[in-house]
């Protein structure tokens, strides 16, 4: 047992630093992609309701196509192919399109419940005293749903935050694929596995924790 | 006198269903009538047609003489709506405060956005309302924190910050505990003294008997019966106004 | 454009993961079910604080950590202290013991939404509380959990194609390796996704169904 720890010691100071780079760039790659899907899932949310049946409908589609095909496999099309057809990204924003893609559907979702969340009664009493639909919007109702969508999209963000590891399969340099070159370097993948593993954790722990206080 | 509020041929369908048939209707300033009548007679959707909740499918609606809902001939939209709805206050029967404001706020918050009031000037309006529903001891709670009976009080409150010339109360005690429906009537009648012009929706019959000065009957989306009400409540002459109100004692 | 010979040959090597991808799916989702029903109940109607910590520590361990670490943990990294498992072993555990979190949170919500009555009723009319979780809670717990479940098993398809970074041999490995050999990476990559698609939409449909039936009933 002795020896499983003592590489954590050995190389402390040689890890460290390398991992808390690769932090970064996770916590980066996840932050980007995020904001994103919170646009893209805005757009679908209002596609969605849109009085053109071509728009509701693409968006219904849109979001049966990515609930149904993997992350991974829309990152691979996106880095590896479509430089076919004469479209290339770099790793990092390929990485980025390709989490928001696929987490605006679930993004749009919480904030269509949210909405939902809020009784019409709101709006009316809204209404009734006189404010304008922009106004009980912005007042009586933007602030109710925001309320109710914080636990949900903290539990998004930890999702989104676990699946942007899947960027070091098309060479984004974050915590994985550090781990890796690590891993072949020392030849300790066990413990070097584990410790990116508690690098996530650190991450994403904090973001739980708070969406479940706030979910009670 | 002229009428405050007039109603002409007001009629409601959803789509092949009829709620409303042809209400015609006019109430004098002061006036406080009382709308009763089994449910689905479409007394609450009358109510909710007179500030455009509901749209109406036909009809004309004038407050004050300004015809509500329509200008130049066309349908107004919400946004145009809004000033001549602040000029009618609307209770709920489920109160519907606004749970992310306190009980200050919510009545304040009307009074700021609407009317521009300064943040001072509103609160201290906001207050002097909950002096009037005696509900000042509340003003920092939010509203979960307060009974049913507290709730609807704040609601009114509320309606009374904007000045209206005319309230409108849906039900405003159906959905409380039997032992918080006086303390809203009460408040309400309080109000009635005061000689506001109120139509109420209601199933408390012996508050409508003693507070409005006419009662309206609805039934199947006509007024069936109306009159001074302790004509229609005590004497009632139409059968259908008769096995209503036998049925409701009992 | 590929000509229809391209995308017979494409379709072809692709197809061969497609069995694989479903044996992993299938055994994860059991195993997965499984272990989450079962620490579900011990989550739920135990009371010992050492059970309870445990039960936590484990969903707090798979929650927050991405199944690509735990796949390499398992795969690579046992195997760097002699536990040699396979590429296949590797997946359907990992996929597993993930799923077993999600899956117990599933579970538990559907026994929380039963009323407090329900036990009581069931111990009223002398029910051992072993029968009363057995044949009152259990089965209508198990009704609310299915949508639940439903979704689970669609993300769970979708999932499968991580464990083609530990060399098991399903769609997206061989997409992968076809890509080496191919230059039709746009109709290799989006035939994949296809597929993928093709396997998850009979599912997201049975859930649709089971939303729409037991919507009605809850309300």
């Amino acid at each position: 047992m002795n020896s499983f720890f003592q590489p954590f010691f050995e190389y402390a100071n040689e890890w460290a630093p390398q991992l808390g780079e690769a932090m970064v760039n996770t916590a980066l790659l996840s932050v980007s992609g995020f904001a994103l899907s919170l646009v893209f899932g805005l757009l679908l949310l209002l596609a969605q309701g849109s009085d053109y049946a071509l728009i509701s409908r693409f968006a219904k589609l849109y979001i049966t196509v990515v609930r149904g095909v993997p992350l991974l496999a829309v990152l691979f099309l996106i880095y590896f192919g479509l430089p076919g057809i004469g479209i290339t990204f770099d790793a990092f924003p390929a990485a980025v399109l390709g989490l928001s893609l696929c987490f605006a559907a679930q993004v749009g979702e919480v904030l269509r419940a949210g909405l939902k969340a809020v009784p019409n009664g709101q709006r009316e009493a809204a209404l009734s005293v006189g404010f304008t639909p922009s106004q009980s919007f912005a007042y009586i109702v933007l602030p109710q749903v925001l309320r109710i969508v914080l636990s949900p999209m903290l539990v998004t963000f930890v999702s989104l935050l676990k699946d942007s590891s899947l960027a070091s399969l098309i060479t984004v340099d974050e915590l994985v694929l550090t781990g890796r070159a690590m891993a072949t370097e020392y030849f300790l993948p066990l413990q070097i596995y584990i410790a990116v593993g508690l690098c996530y954790f650190v991450i994403a722990w904090p973001f739980s924790l708070l969406s479940r206080r706030l979910a009670r | 006198m002229d009428a405050l509020l007039r109603v002409t041929g007001l009629r409601k369908a959803y789509g092949p269903v009829e709620v409303l048939k042809g209400i015609d209707l006019s109430v004098r300033p002061g006036e406080k009538i009382a709308l009763i009548g089994p449910s689905g007679s479409g007394k609450s959707t009358c109510l909710r047609c007179l500030n455009f909740l509901e749209k109406p499918s036909a009809g004309q609606i004038f407050l004050d003489e300004e015809e509500i809902g329509v200008r130049n001939g066309r349908p107004m939209s919400d946004r145009e709506l809004a000033p001549q709805r602040s000029e009618m206050g609307m209770v709920f029967q489920l109160f519907n405060l606004w749970p992310h404001l306190t009980v200050t706020e919510n009545v304040a918050i009307a009074a700021r956005k609407v009317r521009g009031l300064p943040a001072k000037e509103a609160r201290e309006l906001a207050l002097e309302m909950l002096a009037k529903v005696h509900m000042t001891h509340r003003a920092d709670a939010s509203p979960a924190e307060l009974s049913g009976g507290q709730q609807q009080r704040v609601a009114i409150a509320r309606a009374l910050s904007q000045k209206p010339k005319l309230m409108l109360f849906d039900e405003p005690t159906s959905a409380l505990d039997p032992e918080l429906v006086h303390e809203v009537l009460k408040v309400i009648e309080e109000l009635a003294a005061e000689g506001r012009t109120m139509l109420i929706v209601t199933h408390e019959i012996a508050f409508a008997r003693d507070v409005a000065d006419r009662v309206l009957f609805l039934d199947g989306g006509v007024i069936v019966e109306e009159g001074p009400a302790r004509n229609v409540i005590s004497h009632p002459r139409e059968p259908r106004t008769q096995s209503f109100l036998k049925q409701i004692r009992h | 454009m590929p000509g229809i010979e391209t995308l017979h040959f494409v379709l072809e090597g692709l197809l061969a993961g497609v069995g694989v991808t479903m044996l992993v799916t299938v055994c994860a989702l059991l195993i997965g079910t499984a272990f989450g029903f079962a620490l579900s109940l011990v989550r739920e109607f135990t009371r010992s604080r050492l059970i309870h910590f445990s039960v936590d520590a484990y969903l707090e361990f798979f929650r927050n950590i991405p199944a690509l670490t735990h796949l390499f943990i398992l795969y690579f990294g046992l195997a760097s202290i002699g536990l040699r498992l396979s590429a296949l072993t590797a997946a359907v555990l990992g996929l597993g013991l993930i799923g077993a979190a999600s899956t117990c949170d599933i579970f538990r919500a559907g026994f929380r939404a039963l009323p407090r009555g329900q036990t009581e009723a069931a111990l009223a009319a002398g029910f051992t509380p072993w029968q009363t979780i057995q044949f009152i809670l259990m089965p209508q717990a198990m009704r609310v959990a299915l949508p639940g479940l439903g979704n689970f098993a669609v993300q769970l398809v979708k999932d499968t194609s991580v464990v083609s970074a530990i060399a098991a041999p399903e769609i997206m490995f061989y997409a992968r390796s076809m890509v080496t050999s191919s230059f039709q990476t746009t109709l290799i990559y989006t035939t994949a996704a296809v597929l993928y698609l093709l396997l998850s939409l009979p599912l997201m449909q049975g859930v649709r169904l089971l939303e729409r039936h037991y919507g009605r009933t809850k309300g």
